[in-house]
């Protein structure tokens, strides 16, 4: 019972059809706002949120620096212009973001819809609708704003919605109009309505709604049962009206999408760090050479005044100090480079552009190709370690599929062999007419069977065509299009009609279909309907011969124990059927009758009827009586429903969780369903030792649950010292999966039960949290990016998912049809799940590497070329003497060594893309955060000053004595700058070759394009011509010519490029050599062996032996036909309709009966699958794997083809614990490997955990442990 | 039809570049490359190292102090502040022949000609003959930018004002009477200087250009009276006023001064004993300075140069080495091969 409490101040007053008077409460209006600006605010806006950005506001401020004469050692220019180069990159980038938010908001605000204005429909944008407007929807329409469900079409003012936008539920759901206002129906009453509506303010509960509408002098309570919420389809509803109760920002939906948050990634997060630290750097560089500079005036510049007089601001060493840190300042800042943050984003966004262009991610059936929505994430998708996954149309493609059945003990729809040829889609028509074009069913053995009129089977479909609450709607004649109130009915409803069982129509009171061809109508008795606790439903039919039958479909766990003795031994075979089945991981439903003789007929009618009547308990009299009935049946068989998953689903949990990736299920769905698809998808199988549910209603309970379960999981190990031991504790804690319910997550979050929850689920292999609120979602997200500070990624496709997919680190958007709210909330959107390896494991994994690199390089860079000053400082007497031309400092990093590193940084690619998705531990440098950390940021900038020690001190000694071949000394200022600058653009120029791992024309084009325009930029501005255009800019005049024309010169360059690079040359291949990482490995092997290998399959077959119930149904319909609330008289007339086609069709099929030769049984299909499909999946992996395995003994044409490790791979299933010791000579072999040999140590502790049940019917298990094997290996 | 038009329309290019397939080379730090790299690297440089050093150890270099700091030196009298015009005769003798073409530079050490304010102090303008800069030099040239009297300093600023002005006749002693050594001043600056960056103004007689302004305070003297000898060499354009104004990198820097190319001694200096007559103007001991004189002949990479040929052969071993180092690590530690 909902209590509404009052709401004084905040109180909501709607009047309909009273725009002036709902104006003075200044509600929301219906237009959304995402973006950030508009043209006039663009600029200031913008440029406020740039300098809050600390570096651009440090480079302002040295800026103002360089403007005062005492100090600036450089001109203005040299920060000026990289500063607007950078300023009005961002700004662009800034402005296009912004441009398609607007684009997407105006394609929302403007969507039509149709108003109630004066009497009359008109059509309206979205955002001109206001409060208190009525608004007419049409069916399949999005309601767009939350309304008051005021008439409807339908009958009782009922209209259907589905939710899944909101919450994710995909059965139909219905809503029913206040009495009064239903009878008021077409638009010329509803003009003349003006009812208030007084309601509680917006608030983000989707379940929930209190108001009182207030009419002609009556009071009407309001639920939330009579409001049509934003973000709902209309369905199976031609119109109805409403009337907008909140609007825009105010709507449920968009309450409950939480606020925006800017999302920055670690790399951001660390980038920010350094440069803090690189301040912290220069400022201690300042200081050094500022003290050095007040010793030098005291005991020399004092002295030396007589030719350098101090100026006149300086009258002692001490204020010659001061000016001197901030000349240092100044030339020493670019430590921290100004190109850094617009270079990182022009990498990211060609980054992006690679995923908007990635054809392997564009979904041809849906026409859509990955979206890449925001520019700033995409290094972040390279260190993903935990994924939330939504279930319904991101698992699950929300198609339910009859796939197999059991009649009589017979099983039907086996599919064979999975790589023979694929068997031949049963076509139905030239056998019905009527049939499903879209139904796919592949046996043919099962229409043999009703052909030749078998009389189990034809019962068995009999009851499906009767025994459901399935709508049918004939718009013309022939052209059967059924609503059905849960997918699963519908499936199995539509499987009736083309084996030639067709539900036709229903009325009240009868149920008319055409079974063969021949029309029958039943009488319709009673529905005993659905509900959660009977989990099953049965109708009562008299048939045309007066015949009174039950029939009923239900749970095979309450529908087995209600069958007569005597179908004892079909039970038993039903049930391994559907065993199977389940194992499978399809959704199963036994099916039964019982023949009522007219006398038990009668008297039960009684009862129910007594039941019925009842005003106190009625639900448990109703109950008892249909249990009463439902007794002694004969048992006809079982179905198997798939609930699709989504093309490559179970593959790609596969591949992600061999990446030591988690994924964590948070569904709105049932337990039951959540569970099932979480078989299905291989998340949860057999070899688990132990499935945790919580679904404990009160914090004791969960308390409870969560500390016994914590005591069987193993206790989190000791924070392990090297990274590799973690493997470990995952294979240990592998065994274990948590379910937990939507109440209980409720309580498990609280704070004082979080760590312990945290703790227990993150043991587990697999979570799954079910009838989980949207809030609850985004909870869990941030559950875990607290306790765990590892990257998260969110991934759904419905509203229901905005929220998780906002809180998480990276947000990811099906673009399915469930909208696109999920999409708009999203940083990436794509069509299809199995995207998400690709987008993580070659787009993420690659951004990662590439900005890591870049990072180490530009880092490095632009040390070597700043410390240089810093050692000039000491023999400049500490003067800030540049070592360079001013131009040069101005160009270096926005022309001269720009784009080699953002081509590196763009293009790199360390091994190809098909490499990194076959082996996904690959992933793994990027969840440990290995490429680019602090340790590697000291590295970088100690190479960098090494480099600037050399650059300095090679010229320094060599030309201090040097002359030219015509005794001109060298040692002038100008030659020292030149030579200097040029051995720097050189040796940063060899040594982005050598970070360059993947030579594209562009790399090379911008490698010797940055070299030629260092030369040619050098030469023009040492040309006489600018010299005589501005002669006190261009000191340089003739210094190109006559410095580079001299070859000590040039062997000054030589020698400073020798000492830098060979080094890091010898460093680099030593530990190529000594401690090569893994993708170096496979680069090489990749390199040695140009033969291409296709990319393998992972397909496998579970093996889980459960029973399992999904019937996603609601309760209520059964009421709902029989008191024949929701039918139109159309349907009604429809149900005298007989059918034309009947003669006809039957006498084609006796005919072909005879043509039809027998089918040869799949006796091959059924000893064939478990080899063949491991052959199908393994070799490539398995040929990795002894590639890799360091088995240096094991000659190559043995890998080649795809036969060899098949076999080897047959013998594993054989007995999967002998495969340890068969692995460990290799692991001693490779002993010398240190790294290696720890990795195998890990391999063989987890074969030896997963395939511990060696007689698990599936090669699923073995496929992952050897792909695990040749991933760690 | 239409549908399929339309499902391409979304379809991403399928172009190398767009689906990161572009052919690229893609380099490995493979045993075969590097080793052998190393191996050809370290016999360039010791290669070279070993020309350098041969080449660096035929030239000869004579270098003199004639600072005066020692008492019982020559121009220690010199050193006093308050003499002018002070005139002190170096003698040195050379035992072999300096082979010619022989140069003759001057060098002073613990001298900031890089000092940052030191090197901006003058007038580009001004220099490049631009007579509006004669009249109202550039800020940059503060203090030496107007004299007391207010009145312009052309050439202004720090450098020319400090420009060097001690002056040296170089004598052979034969049979004890002194035969001077014609020393050749010409084309000692860069040609750059000469003829592009440093311009007089296009006055004649070049003194008018001068007028109302006021030689640099410490030049004795006006610019335009340079090299009385020679009136092209005066002015902005004055051999030595280019080499002065060309600023050292380093400290301790050598200056050239002038050829020893032509006459007797284009062959070199014959062995004997010399007399260098310093007429001595530049005080250099109150900072701790120090001048020299340095006699030096060159070679097709310039002057003597040690180090470079040292550096070269110890890069040049040390990838050697390397390259066995790597050799045994790679032998030891190598990839599973396959052929």
């Amino acid at each position: 019972v909902m209590y509404c409490n009052g709401f004084p101040s905040e109180e909501r007053r709607v009047r309909a059809n009273d725009r002036e008077y709902n104006e003075k409460f200044q509600y929301a209006s219906n237009c959304i706002m995402t973006s950030k600006y508009n043209i006039i605010t663009f600029l200031p806006v913008n440029l406020f949120e740039q300098f809050q950005e600390v570096a651009n506001t440090y480079f302002l401020f040295l800026l103002i620096l360089q403007l005062i004469p005492q100090i600036s050692s450089l001109s203005w220019f040299t920060t000026i212009v990289p500063l607007a180069l950078v300023l009005s990159i961002t700004a662009v980038k800034d402005a296009t973001d912004d441009y398609f938010r607007h684009k997407s908001d105006n394609q929302v605000n403007n969507r039509q819809s149709q108003v109630l204005i004066r009497g009359s429909l008109q059509n309206e944008k979205w955002m001109n609708v206001r409060v208190g407007d009525i608004i007419k929807l049409e069916n399949n329409q999005f309601v767009a704003a939350d309304l008051l469900l005021l008439s409807s079409s339908e009958p009782h003012g009922l209209c259907y919605i589905e939710t899944a936008e909101l919450d994710g539920e995909t059965n139909m759901k219905v809503r029913q109009s206040v009495s009064v206002t239903s009878e008021l129906g077409d638009p010329n009453n509803l003009a003349s309505f003006d009812g208030e509506v007084v309601c509680e303010p917006p608030n983000n509960k989707l379940d929930r709604f209190c108001g009182t509408l207030y009419w002609r002098d009556k009071k009407y309570t309001l639920t939330n049962q009579n409001m049509l919420l934003r973000g709902c389809v209309l369905r199976n509803t031609e119109a109805c009206y409403g009337l907008v109760i909140f609007a825009g920002p105010d709507t449920k939906l968009m309450q409950n999408s939480g606020r925006t948050k800017f999302k920055r990634t670690s790399i951001d997060r660390l980038m920010n760090t350094l440069v803090l630290w690189i301040f912290g750097f220069l400022v201690c560089m300042g200081v050094i050479l500022a003290v050095g500079n007040a010793v030098w005036e005291r005991e020399v510049g004092s002295l030396f005044q007589s030719y350098l007089p101090w100026d006149p601001p300086v009258d002692n060493f001490l204020f010659s100090a001061f000016l001197s840190f901030w000349s240092y300042v100044i030339i020493l800042n670019t430590v921290v480079p100004i190109s850094l943050y617009v270079s990182v984003e022009v990498i990211r966004l060609g980054h992006s552009y690679f995923i908007n262009w990635d054809q392997q991610m564009f979904c041809s059936q849906c026409n859509t190709a990955a979206e890449a929505r925001t520019t700033t994430l995409n290094e972040e998708l390279g260190q993903v370690e935990y994924i939330f996954s939504d279930k319904t149309g991101t698992l699950t493609q929300n198609i339910m599929s009859f796939n197999k059945c059991s009649i009589n003990g017979q099983t039907y729809g086996e599919v064979t062999d999975p790589l023979g040829p694929q068997p031949k889609r049963l076509d139905f028509t030239p056998f019905n007419p009527l049939a499903d074009p879209d139904f796919c069913f592949y046996d043919d053995t099962l229409l043999e069977s009703v052909k030749v009129g078998d009389l189990h089977t034809h019962e068995f479909f009999r009851l499906l065509s009767l025994c459901h609450t399935v709508m049918s709607e004939e718009k013309s004649e022939g052209e059967l299009v059924y609503k059905a109130q849960s997918p699963d009915e519908g499936a199995l409803v539509t499987a009736a009609r083309n084996f030639g069982f067709v539900f036709r129509s229903r009325t009240p009171g009868t149920i008319t279909t055409i079974e063969m061809g021949r029309p029958v109508t039943y009488t319709l008795l009673a529905i005993l309907d659905f509900n959660n606790i009977r989990k099953r439903m049965s109708v009562i039919v008299r048939n045309p011969e007066g015949k009174i039958r039950l029939y009923c479909k239900g749970a095979d766990t309450v529908l087995l124990e209600r069958l007569h003795p005597c179908n004892h031994e079909l039970m038993n075979i039903t049930s391994d059927h559907l065993n199977e089945y389940a194992a499978d991981g399809l959704r199963t439903l036994a099916l039964a009758y019982r023949d009522l003789s007219e006398d038990e007929w009668e008297a039960w009618s009684a009862s129910h009827r007594c039941a019925d009547k009842a005003t106190d308990c009625r639900e448990d009299r109703l109950a008892a009586a249909y249990e009463q009935i439902e007794q002694d049946m004969m048992l006809l068989g079982a179905t198997a429903i798939e609930d699709k998953l989504q093309e490559g689903v179970p593959e790609t949990i596969a591949v992600l969780s061999l990446a030591n990736i988690k994924i964590w299920v948070l569904t709105g769905d049932k337990q039951e369903t959540a569970v099932n698809i979480g078989y299905s998808c291989k998340m949860l199988t057999d070899d688990m030792t132990e499935v945790f549910i919580i679904s404990g209603h009160t914090v004791q309970s969960v308390r409870q649950e969560l500390r016994s379960e914590h005591l069987q999981c193993p206790p989190p190990p000791p924070p392990p010292p090297p990274p590799p031991p973690s493997n470990l504790m995952d294979n240990i804690s592998g065994e274990f999966a948590l379910i937990i319910n939507g109440h209980s997550l409720a309580h498990a979050l609280e704070a004082d039960m979080e760590t312990e929850f945290v703790s227990t689920a993150c043991a587990c292999k697999a979570v799954i949290c079910c009838r989980v609120t949207p809030l609850q979602k985004a909870q869990v997200v941030e559950l875990i990016k607290k306790h765990k500070k590892a990257v998260t990624l969110a991934i759904g496709d419905g509203a229901n998912d905005v929220s998780m997919i906002k809180s998480a680190h990276i947000g990811v958007g099906i673009s399915g049809q469930e909208g696109i709210q999920a999409v708009l909330a999203s940083d990436y959107s794509f069509s299809q799940f199995r995207f998400l390896q690709r987008l993580l494991l070659v787009h993420g994994r690659w951004s990662y590497l590439r900005m890591c690199r870049f990072l180490c390089y530009f880092f490095y860079k632009n040390f070597a070329f700043t410390m240089v000053h810093f050692w000039f400082g000491f023999f400049c007497g500490f003067s800030a003497q540049t070592v360079y031309d001013q131009y040069f400092i101005t160009l270096y990093n926005i022309v001269y060594t720009s784009l080699p590193v953002l081509a590196m940084g763009i293009f790199d690619q360390d091994v190809p893309d098909q490499r990194s998705l076959e082996y996904p531990k690959l992933y793994e440098p990027g969840q440990l955060n290995l490429l680019f950390n602090k340790k590697e940021f000291f590295i970088c900038i100690a190479q960098g000053i090494y480099t600037s020690v050399v650059l300095f001190f090679v010229p320094y000694a060599v030309l201090s004595d040097a002359t030219q071949s015509n005794g001109v000394p060298l040692a002038d200022y100008q030659t020292f700058a030149v030579t200097t600058a040029t051995a720097l653009v050189i040796v940063v120029s060899v040594q982005i070759t050598l970070d360059t791992g993947f030579w594209t024309v562009i790399n090379h084009v911008f490698v010797w394009g940055s070299l030629g325009s260092y030369f040619t930029i050098m030469f023009a501005l040492h040309s006489q011509t600018l010299f005589r255009i501005f002669p006190n800019q261009f000191h340089f005049v003739g210094s190109a010519q006559s410095t580079l024309l001299q070859p000590v010169v040039w062997l000054t360059i030589a020698l400073a490029t020798a000492i830098c690079i060979v080094p890091v040359l010898a460093f680099r291949f030593l530990k190529l050599d000594l401690k090569p990482q893994l993708s170096d490995t496979v680069r090489y092997t990749q390199l040695v062996r140009q033969k291409k290998r296709k990319p393998g399959r992972l397909g496998a077959r579970g093996g889980s032996r459960r029973s399992g119930y999904a019937f996603a149904h609601q309760e209520g319909f059964g009421e709902l036909i029989t008191s024949g609330k929701n039918m139109r008289l159309s349907s009604l007339a429809l149900a005298t309709f007989a059918s034309r086609h009947s003669s006809s069709w039957i006498d084609t099929l006796r005919r072909k009966k005879h043509t039809h030769a027998h089918t040869p049984p799949s006796a091959s299909g059924e000893c064939s699958p478990a080899p063949s499909c491991v052959s199908g999946s393994v070799p490539p992996l398995s040929n990795s794997s002894s590639v890799l395995g360091g088995s240096q003994d094991t000659p190559i044409e043995e890998e080649t083809g795809a036969a060899a490790p098949a076999q080897s791979m047959q013998i594993v299933p054989a007995s999967s614990t002998q495969t340890t010791p068969a692995l460990a000579p290799d692991s001693e072999s490779a002993a010398p490997q240190g790294p290696a040999q720890a990795l195998n140590a890990g391999v063989l502790s987890s074969s030896a955990v997963r395939c511990h049940g060696g007689d698990s019917p599936g090669g699923w298990t073995l496929t992952l442990g050897t792909v695990q094997v040749s991933c760690l290996l | 039809m239409v549908k399929q038009e339309k499902a391409s329309a979304n379809r991403p290019d399928n172009t190398a570049f767009t689906q990161q397939r572009l052919p690229a080379w893609q380099p490995m730090l493979s045993a075969g490359i590097v080793i052998p790299g190393f191996v050809l690297i370290g016999l360039a440089f010791i290669g070279i190292g070993v020309a350098l050093f041969v080449t660096s150890r035929g030239i000869q270099v004579l270098e003199i102090d004639y600072t005066g700091v020692e008492q019982n030196s020559p121009c220690f009298p010199c050193t006093d502040q308050n003499r002018k015009n002070c005139v002190c005769d170096v003698n040195f003798s050379i035992d072999t022949l300096f082979q010619g073409p022989v140069f003759f530079y001057y060098g002073l050490s613990n001298y900031f000609q890089n000092y940052r304010k030191y090197g901006v102090s003058k007038d580009d303008y001004q220099l490049s003959g631009d007579l509006s800069y004669f009249k109202a030099p550039s800020s940059t040239c503060s203090p030496y930018e107007y004299d007391k009297n207010n009145k312009p300093i052309v050439p202004c600023g720090s450098v020319a004002n400090s420009m060097f002005n001690d002056t040296f006749k170089l004598f052979q002693i034969v049979n004890g009477a002194k035969k001077q050594v014609s020393l050749d001043g010409k084309g000692i600056a860069w040609w750059t200087d000469y003829n592009i960056k440093y311009r007089n103004p296009s006055v004649t007689p070049l003194k008018n250009a001068f007028n109302g302004t006021v030689k640099p305070l410490f030049w004795s003297k006006p610019a335009y009276e340079l090299d009385l000898s020679d009136p092209a060499n005066n002015g902005f354009i004055n051999q030595d006023f280019l080499v002065w104004m060309r600023r050292a990198a380093l400290p301790n820097f050598r200056k050239l001064y002038r050829r020893i190319t032509d006459g007797d001694y284009a062959q070199g200096l014959p062995a004997g004993n010399y007399t260098l007559e310093v007429s001595y103007n530049y005080p250099v001991l109150s900072f701790g300075g120090r001048k020299k004189v340095v006699f030096s002949n060159v070679s097709w990479m310039g002057g003597k140069n040690e180090f470079l040929g040292i550096a070269y052969l110890v890069i040049g071993s040390m990838c050697v080495f390397m390259s066995i180092v790597m050799l045994i690590v790679y032998a030891k530690f190598k990839f599973p091969e396959e052929d």
